[in-house]
């Protein structure tokens, strides 16, 4: 289970403090899918800072039972002068996951061949996702966390990672933050809305999109 | 396929100890392979880098037959005096900027700001020691110096030193997070302390006044050690342990607090 209480956030600007997130209170526990929705600047990167652990909130509580994923298909983290392979070391001993298991998976799914041996920033930004991806699939978690549509490659590349997500980690609890609700209608059972800082839960979906879209309207 | 969840909400003492060397050796690897790379000579710049400096130093205080107030060969004062700076002064400037070109890292929730400056800081000081013991090792094979006299207190000197160094380093690595200006003092502060180091004199050789001044300085206190421990009866050293623990345990926990605030206010890109 991950459970947030009261969280706050604010960050230091020009023109005084930001209240970014105001009493975010969340509850996932195992196996379950929810989504969260929110327009851009809405605050929907710093929750999910913060869910995963990178970030710490300036008052409130956080709590794993669970371990949680960074943001998946998150290629930030590369090193670009290290190749894919020592990239993948990396991620790898960080999590306590021996590599040289993973190389064959990483090699064969990535479809990068000799260019997993070569430094990521020869890469295209289409083989980084892909690389990113990949390795995001070698660290076994019980939550990941998805920022925005996993669209990585082209369809048939795509469809690879919505069956290695979706099917074979099926039983496994998922954030996933996005601004599009058809995304979140698809793999999600549960949907809140994230809007100037606070967090709207709704007992079904369709109520978190009428929400939103009213949201959404209010704005436009 | 699946691995048991090892994260807890309250993660035992061991198990944190577990997964902070986890992290702090992925830490170091990596940052071997980014600064060194797999070419030429490949991570052995990690020794022969601080070896050349000591070397060229060495060379030239033999050159110039510098003055400073013993007898004592110039390549064994050389050889221990600067292998002494190469630690106080080098370590701040791997923590200086390490936070902020590391920012990405942070989203593995395991990494903190404290393992990236450790990582740094050990790699550091295994680069100082290593080029110590091999040009030591060096000179007494081609017969210009003389093994140590006492190489527990070496070693005593030098990790007394190194431990200032990771004191030193944490505080103004964390405190440059939060202002450019600590990068723009340290580089005159660290220039201007060389001098008054020790690494270039003995304190016996100073007037009374000026030994007074220059062991305010903490680092002294370790040159001197280390430099007793190497040449014994020749010298007589001027120092106290006691102040020296005492100025690195306050370094050290000045150090670790400025590091705990910017774990807590951190952002990752």
């Amino acid at each position: 289970m991950i459970r947030l209480v009261d969280v706050n956030k604010m960050y230091p600007t020009q023109d005084g403090r930001v209240h970014v997130l105001c009493d975010v209170g969340l509850e996932i526990c195992a196996g379950e899918r929810i989504g969260i929705l929110g327009r851009n600047g809405a605050g929907k990167s710093t929750l999910i800072r913060i869910i995963s652990g990178a970030e710490l909130p300036t008052s409130g509580i956080v709590q794993h039972s669970m371990s949680v994923s960074w943001p998946l298909a998150f290629g930030g983290a590369f090193q670009g002068s290290l190749t894919g392979i020592d990239n993948l070391r990396f991620i790898c001993r960080v999590h306590g996951v021996d590599p040289e298991d993973k190389i064959d998976f990483v090699e064969d799914f990535s479809e990068l061949g000799l260019y997993l041996r070569e430094p990521v920033k020869s890469y295209s930004s289409g083989m980084r996702a892909r690389l990113a991806f990949a390795i995001s699939m070698v660290i076994e978690f019980d939550c990941f966390l998805i920022d925005e549509i996993v669209a990585v490659g082209d369809a048939r590349f795509h469809q690879k990672c919505n069956y290695e997500l979706f099917v074979k980690r099926g039983d496994r609890a998922m954030i996933i933050v996005s601004h599009d609700a058809n995304y979140i209608r698809q793999h999600c059972s549960r949907a809140a809305v994230l809007s100037k800082g606070r967090l709207y839960h709704s007992d079904s979906l369709d109520e978190a999109f009428d929400f939103y879209a009213s949201e959404t309207a209010m704005a436009a | 396929m699946r691995q048991p969840s090892e994260e807890v909400s309250a993660t035992s003492l061991a198990e944190s100890w577990r997964i902070q060397r986890r992290v702090i050796w992925a830490l170091t690897l990596r940052e071997i392979l980014t600064r060194y790379g797999r070419h030429n000579i490949g991570f052995l710049w990690l020794f022969v880098e601080p070896m050349c400096f000591t070397t060229g130093v060495t060379a030239l205080w033999t050159a110039t037959k510098a003055v400073h107030g013993s007898n004592l060969p110039i390549v064994a004062f050389a050889v221990t005096g600067y292998s002494a700076v190469l630690l106080w002064r080098n370590m701040p400037f791997r923590c200086i900027g390490a936070v902020p070109s590391n920012l990405s890292l942070l989203y593995h929730r395991n990494v903190r700001p404290l393992d990236i400056y450790l990582a740094r800081l050990i790699l550091e000081a295994a680069g100082a020691g290593i080029s110590f013991i091999v040009l030591v090792l060096f000179f007494h094979f081609i017969g210009w110096l003389e093994l140590p006299e006492d190489v527990l207190e070496v070693i005593g000197g030098w990790l007394l030193l190194a431990w200032y160094g990771f004191g030193i380093s944490l505080f103004i690595g964390a405190l440059s997070v939060s202002s450019e200006a600590v990068e723009k003092l340290w580089h005159p502060i660290s220039y201007l302390l060389f001098p008054l180091s020790g690494a270039a004199f003995l304190v016996d050789a100073l007037p009374p006044l000026a030994q007074k001044v220059v062991l305010m300085l903490p680092m002294v206190h370790g040159v001197e050690i280390l430099r007793e421990g190497y040449f014994g009866s020749r010298i007589t050293a001027h120092y106290d342990v006691g102040f020296m623990v005492v100025c690195n345990m306050l370094l050290t926990l000045f150090g670790l607090a400025e590091t705990r605030k910017v774990s807590l206010t951190v952002v990752p890109e």
